[in-house]
């Protein structure tokens, strides 16, 4: 294992903002911490870089206890979520950084630099002023930054939350194709699924300072450790498992779990109509209760609906 | 450690100890308790508050005209708002006598804002230059109107800076000696001109440690105020480059730059009398004032020559600069620590750093008396003590400009350049020094100028083998004779021109080379 | 140790370093009474060895606190015996400034004051600037002048006469002589200056001979001189003929030593004055305080 974390608390004065967290990443994996805002992910994350100090618990890479080296002797690189650019200085300046930190020499510096801005898709940009870059730009170059001096180990603290929703999903494949390639170890924290999923390799889920659940995406979504990590997923209807077929005691719906189909087991009157972004909701009444559901209809109509299996999370 | 190692050998030592030697006489609380010491203070704080409120007021406008503006002569006013920070005391409250004949506190509130409306263009200037325009232009999207969007966007912007200028205008002003001594007759006294009085005529050194005392609470307390308005205003700002912000004024920022102007010129006035009177004698125009420099004045006025004074001036103004520097820049990297580390000392410090503002020279001056022969080769003689004294008058001025930049820069940076692989003093060499490099030079200037100026300390300290340019000149000033008079006002005018020509040197240093900051 | 004023022509000190191999260092420490308030404070552990510049108002205070020590100096026999502080031998004369009336013939017209009482005459109405005597010496000097002519009874009236006569009171010589009287820039024909001072305006201006309080300046031993042998030397020195034939003109006052010749232009315009009104050092010293607050409440009230 590259990077363990044995029981890791970080206390604020009496209020902790990590309890007992223990995780691992192997070499060439990239964990997503994924959580609502607040839960403690950001500050795991800084304690890994050396930025807070765990008040107990350790921080070993490769087995050695990172207590006492310092933020710039770990080798961990750091992206923010605003990338924190170097105003002072050109694109190329800003991901020479690291290199000129670790002494390598010009020629192969300079090479260096452009192989990663052309990794990151920004060729021919080098000379440019960083205050003249738009955001997604910049999110590109402080990446390029973090990985040009090799970093054993890449934290991204929330890499693309800053930016607009369709350059992020652009952002978020590229990224993912980006960590695959280079085979990065990271570590990405995030409060958005799309996000986590599209680059991870394994999920952590964090909740009030404390890791609940740990697994491959697809184990993570499809089944979510308790209902309140699968509201964090996007489920906001909870039923017993018979109600959709399975052999669960409770599953959660997402909004995608019910679909209009005449094939279908279920029937229900659709209530109301609701566009969201790429389609449209409908609210639908089956025996009493209120649910979500897919497909082309108008309010008024009785319907059947078919239960689509991939909108259904099996708690615990 | 070594601002407050300082801090302590040269002025807490000191001081505490002439105060002590007062206070063991006794009758300390009959002077306490006295009408008239209260009055005093009144009086102090008063003008010294008048003076702050003008001083801010004038200083705004030059402060907008030096950071938004791209038109020309901004480096003539930059040089001219210097100019009159060096001015020994003395002939700008004779200046302000053509003008006010009879003194009072009109002409004292005028001369004292006079002295320190630099200040605050400098200061806010420094800050306003990197504040990014765009809230300004939100503000005004959202319908505020131009006065509306400065009072709500940008003035709580530049607050810090305001605070620490009006501070630093304060103690100033709260301290103000010769012009008080000048304009205010004996009918208008403050506690820094009593204080010289006890002490140094009438031998009253209880009486002057209370006052000192009072001073000290007084100003202690008025940085307290200060410090507590500033924490509500902690911000980390996005500082941009003065170059994306500069541009030509439009409507009606036409009329700030006119009063800036107005201001600029307002303050040159009493330049313009002072040279106007090194060039005329009774007899008409003559340059003998100026070749008069050469010379030790008229029949052996001084120990050395004009120029010799000047170049001295020139020597101890720089070493006293580097110290400020040095002690400067380091209590500003601490504080910045302290303070994110949220620790209480990091306004303790703050303050002390400021309070070598606050205290007479005189009670400096005569703490050494009694403290430094403790120091190996006794001090009290050493000439190293004058670049001293002054660096305690220009470190906190130093701290005041490079603190505000330096919290700005967002500690995140810092932690960027950190996992990068730079070592804490590398962060600090690649990330601070060049975002505040641009008002490190600018302080550096500014101390320089302030050094070059400095009076109180100084003529206390100054060997008179060994005078600098305002020593000199008090001196000529204290002689009969035309040349001498004449010599002295040709001094003034030299030391303006060594100011300017600094001012200039640095405006050359400043000139962006790789996008600097 | 000095006040400021001092200064020696040039050349001077050299030779005196070459007759006797003592090296004099100066440390100019403000004006006389910061010299001797410096001298009180430093007594225990002193800066220098020898100090010049305590003058006869400060002269009490100096004795009182034992800041110098007894050496009868073989020069003080040629004539600075006469303006001697005390008989206890710690402090010799070395020169004498009067503090005198400045007028400035041109601008009176021919009508000149010649007395004290002449200035509180309608005629001088608006004439006159003096220095406050708190914060200057000349000014000082002026007041314990007015005392001594006029008792420490009759200097109160004399006082509310020259106020209703209108003079004007700055705070120091500077002011009043460079920037309010006529013969400078100012005004103002009559100023409170020094006996010596027409000597550096070429026959412009002269003195009142009759206003004149007599200043002494003295200098001694330090009591705790690290190297006293050498101190009397210079102490010595500061009497001779040498020195004291060039302190006319290099610190405008009267040598202490009899016998030796003012310059030419002192002769003219400015002699010593013959007559100067004095006070004894004890009541200066116990009084000052009290008489300059009486002179603050009564011209400034």
């Amino acid at each position: 294992m590259a990077l363990e974390l044995d029981s890791i608390t970080v206390r604020y004065g009496q209020t902790a903002a990590v309890s007992d967290v223990s995780l691992s990443v192997a070499d060439g994996e990239v964990v997503a911490l994924l959580g609502p805002s607040g839960c403690g992910k950001s500050t795991l994350l800084r304690t890994i870089a050396g930025l807070e100090k765990p008040s107990s618990g350790s921080v070993r890479w490769d087995s050695a206890d990172l207590a006492g080296v310092p933020v710039h002797r770990r080798e961990f690189g750091l992206v923010f979520q605003d990338g924190q650019l170097f105003p002072h200085r050109s694109v190329a300046g800003n991901v020479a950084f690291g290199l000129r930190m670790r002494r390598v020499d010009r020629e192969e510096r300079d090479k260096r630099v452009l192989s990663l801005l052309e990794l990151v898709g920004l060729d021919g940009y080098a000379s440019r002023r960083v205050t003249q870059l738009s955001g997604g730009e910049q999110q590109r170059v402080a990446l390029a930054r973090a990985l040009a001096p090799s970093p054993r180990l890449l934290l991204l603290d929330e890499p693309l939350s800053a930016l607009d929703r369709a350059l992020r999903e652009q952002l978020a494949v590229d990224l993912a194709r980006l960590l695959r390639e280079a085979a990065t170890t990271a570590l990405v924290v995030t409060h958005d699924h799309d996000e986590a999923f599209t680059l991870a390799d394994r999920v952590a889920i964090m909740s009030r300072g404390r890791i609940v659940q740990v697994g491959p995406p697809a184990e993570v979504w499809s089944s979510p450790v308790d209902v309140e990590t699968a509201k964090f997923l996007g489920c906001n209807k909870f039923v017993p498992g018979s109600f959709v077929g399975l052999d669960a005691e409770r599953v959660g719906l997402r909004a995608t779990a019910l679909r209009v189909d005449p094939s279908g087991s279920l029937e229900g009157t659709v209530l109301e109509r609701v566009h969201r972004r790429d389609h449209v909701r409908l609210l639908v009444e089956i025996d009493g209760e209120e649910y979500e559901a897919v497909g082309p209809v108008s309010v008024g109509d009785r319907v059947r609906l078919a239960i689509d299996l991939d909108g259904v999370a099996r708690i615990g | 450690m070594l601002p407050l190692a300082f801090l302590g050998l040269f002025f807490a030592w000191p001081v505490l100890a002439i105060v002590t030697l007062g206070l063991r006489e006794g009758g300390v609380l009959d002077v306490v308790f006295s009408g008239e010491t209260w009055e005093l203070v009144g009086f102090t704080l008063g003008q010294a508050a008048a003076s702050t409120v003008v001083a801010v007021l004038c200083g705004l406008p030059v402060a907008f005209v030096l950071a938004r503006c791209r038109i020309r002569g901004l480096g003539f006013v930059r040089a001219a708002v210097m100019v009159p920070f060096v001015l020994p005391t003395v002939v700008v409250g004779l200046a302000f006598r053509t003008f006010w004949p009879d003194g009072g506190v009109l002409p004292i509130v005028l001369a004292n804002a006079f002295f320190n409306v630099a200040v605050v263009a400098r200061t806010v200037g420094g800050l306003w230059a990197h504040t990014d325009r765009r809230a300004e232009d939100a503000a005004r999207a959202l319908g505020a109107s131009r006065p509306r969007a400065f009072l709500s966007v940008v003035l709580p912007a530049l607050a810090p800076a305001i605070g620490s200028a009006a501070a630093v205008v304060f103690l100033f002003c709260a301290t103000s000696f010769g012009v008080v001594l000048v304009l205010g007759g004996s009918r208008y006294r403050t506690l820094e001109t009593e204080i010289y009085l006890r002490t140094v005529e009438l031998f009253d050194l209880s009486g002057a440690a209370a006052l000192s005392l009072l001073q000290f609470l007084a100003v202690l307390a008025v940085l307290v105020l200060g410090a507590l308005a500033r924490r509500r205003r902690e911000t980390a700002l996005s500082l941009r480059d003065r170059e994306e912000l500069a541009r030509r004024p439009y409507g009606g920022e036409w009329y700030v730059v006119l009063a800036a102007f107005a201001v600029v010129a307002a303050l040159l006035t009493p330049v313009v009398g002072l040279v106007t009177r090194s060039l005329s004698t009774r007899d008409g125009w003559s340059f003998a004032g100026y070749t008069a420099l050469a010379t030790r004045g008229d029949r052996g006025t001084l120990a050395v020559t004009g120029l010799d004074a000047a170049m001295n001036s020139v020597r101890t103004a720089f070493d006293a600069t580097v110290v400020a520097l040095v002690v400067g820049v380091f209590s500003a990297v601490v504080l910045v620590g302290l303070r994110r580390s949220g620790s209480r000392i990091a306004e303790v410090l703050d303050t002390a750093l400021m309070l070598p503002l606050g205290v007479s020279a005189v009670t400096v001056g005569f703490g050494y008396l009694v403290t430094m022969d403790a120091l190996p080769g006794d001090f009290r003689t050493s000439p190293s003590l004058v670049p001293l004294a002054q660096a305690l008058v220009v470190t906190p001025l130093i701290v005041r400009m490079v603190l505000p930049v330096l919290r700005a820069v967002d500690e995140r940076l810092r932690q960027a350049a950190a996992t990068l692989g730079a070592s804490p003093l590398r962060v600090w060499r690649e990330v601070d020094l060049p975002l505040v490099g641009r008002s490190l030079v600018a302080a550096a200037g500014f101390g320089y100028v302030v050094a070059l100026g400095e009076f109180g300390a100084t003529s206390f300290l100054a060997r008179p083998d060994a005078p600098t340019l305002p020593v000199v000149i008090a001196r000529l000033m204290s002689r009969p004779g035309e040349l001498n008079s004449q010599m002295a006002y040709a001094a003034c005018a030299l030391l303006m021109v060594v100011t300017v020509g600094c001012v200039l040197l640095i405006e050359r240093l400043r000139v962006p080379s790789s996008g600097e900051f | 140790m000095t006040h400021d004023s001092f200064v020696v022509k040039e050349g001077l000190m050299d030779e005196f370093q070459k007759a006797t191999g003592i090296t004099v260092k100066q440390i100019a420490s403000g004006d006389a009474g910061e010299l001797t308030n410096k001298l009180v404070l430093t007594k225990a552990n002193p800066i220098g060895d020898v100090a010049f510049g305590v003058d006869s108002t400060f002269a009490s205070r100096a004795l009182a606190e034992g800041v110098f020590a007894e050496y009868a100096s073989p020069e003080a026999s040629k004539g600075a015996q006469r303006y001697k502080a005390d008989d206890s031998n710690r402090l010799q004369a070395v020169d004498v400034g009067d503090v005198c009336l400045n007028i400035d013939p041109a601008k009176l017209g021919g009508v000149e004051p010649t007395s004290y009482e002449d200035l509180v005459d309608p005629k001088f109405k608006d004439k006159l600037v003096v220095e406050n005597p708190a914060t200057s010496s000349p000014g000082l000097a002026f007041l314990l002048g007015t005392i001594a002519k006029f008792g420490e009874n009759g200097w109160q009236e004399y006082w509310t006469k020259l106020k209703a006569n209108g003079v004007k009171v700055v705070s120091g010589w500077e002011e009043a002589y460079n920037q309010e009287f006529s013969a400078t820039k100012g005004d103002r024909p009559i100023v409170v200056s020094y006996a010596s001072s027409p000597s550096a305006e070429g026959g412009k201006t002269k003195a009142v001979l009759s206003t004149c309080y007599r200043q002494v300046e003295y200098a001694g031993v330090l009591s705790g001189a690290k190297n006293s042998a050498d101190a009397q030397k210079v102490l010595d020195f500061l009497l001779s003929e040498k020195f004291q034939a060039q302190v006319a003109e290099q610190m405008y006052v009267y040598p202490s030593r009899e016998g030796v010749a003012l310059p030419e232009s002192w002769a003219k315009d400015a002699p010593l004055p013959p007559n100067p009104q004095t006070l004894p050092a004890d009541k200066v010293k116990d009084n000052r305080e009290a008489w300059v607050e009486q002179w603050r409440k009564l011209v400034q009230g």
